[in-house]
């Protein structure tokens, strides 16, 4: 038997943010779906965006905390009427604790068709230092 | 010895008669939690991708989330009132020494087919991709628009 090509994409919904923290705004609130893998320099995390441009995008790290604020506008116009509606707008909003220190100057972002690629590059390991020690 | 006994045997209902309500309302509980959050009339359908349909007087207008699909690599057919999108989402393998802490992105094939409630002319219809999320502009025909009447008084 043939092996199928490719396979169907799984589908997944969108998800809603259940608890928000603390959350002052109003609207929706989803997580986006991400990948995030290591290698030994960096770290690399690609998030699902889509509607969010460039400028409504808010990438911040503190502490070793990263956190992704995309912000999605409605993007009908004020005299159309829902035919079939299967999706909503909102925010998108996901945190993650890094173990790494990261070299926050080399951080890179990228934005192309929805999607977020971000280069977390490690801090390179502190060399090993002899110190002599004089009786 | 008598009243020993008595109180030795079942005693769970007797201490608290409300335990096996409680559990019951736990269970409820996270049954609810597992399911879930949707909006009211809008089931989840198990399709992709996710589609939007709004109209106004003379267009119909669908979008669709599609996040890292180019436009090239969506297509749209349509016929008479029926609109098909279909493509593939791809995602590039990473270099093999990667370590993986979460993998929620999915890639594969997709296929649609949307019913609209008017025929579409087909000649005029527009489809561009921005930012992740496809929008199709979808022009009703002539005689699907509404037409105004007015009414004269003899």
């Amino acid at each position: 038997m043939a092996e199928k090509e490719t396979k169907d994409l799984q589908v997944k919904e969108k998800q809603e943010l259940a608890t928000p923290a603390e959350q002052t705004r109003p609207g929706l609130v989803f997580t986006p779906a991400v990948d995030i893998f290591e290698t030994e320099k960096a770290l690399t995390v690609v998030a699902d965006l889509p509607g969010v441009a460039k400028n409504d995008l808010n990438i911040d790290l503190d502490n070793n905390v990263l956190t992704i604020i995309g912000d999605v506008a409605p993007p009908e116009g004020s005299d159309e009427a829902d035919v079939l509606r299967e999706y909503r707008t909102g925010r998108y909003y996901r945190q993650f604790t890094l173990s790494d220190v990261i070299n926050q100057s080399e951080i890179e972002a990228s934005l192309t068709d929805g999607v977020l690629r971000l280069t977390l590059p490690k801090v390179e390991a502190a060399k090993p230092r002899k110190i002599p020690v004089t009786v | 010895m008598i009243i020993k006994r008595y109180f030795d045997t079942p005693t769970l209902w007797w201490r608290s008669p409300f335990e096996e309500l409680d559990r019951m309302r736990r269970d409820l509980e996270r049954a609810f939690e597992e399911f879930p959050r949707t909006w009211p009339g809008e089931v989840p359908r198990g399709v992709f991708p996710l589609t939007n349909i709004t109209e106004d007087k003379n267009n119909f207008y669908l979008r669709a989330e599609l996040p890292g699909i180019k436009a090239k690599g969506v297509e749209i057919s349509i016929t008479g009132n029926s609109i098909s999108i279909s493509g593939e989402r791809m995602i590039a393998a990473e270099d093999e020494k990667v370590k993986y802490h979460r993998r929620e992105r999915e890639a594969g094939k997709f296929r649609r087919m949307i019913k609209l409630p008017h025929e579409i002319d087909t000649d005029k219809v527009e489809a561009k991709s921005t930012n992740g999320v496809l929008a199709v502009l979808l022009p009703k025909k002539e005689a699907a628009k509404p037409k105004q009447i007015s009414v004269r008084v003899s």
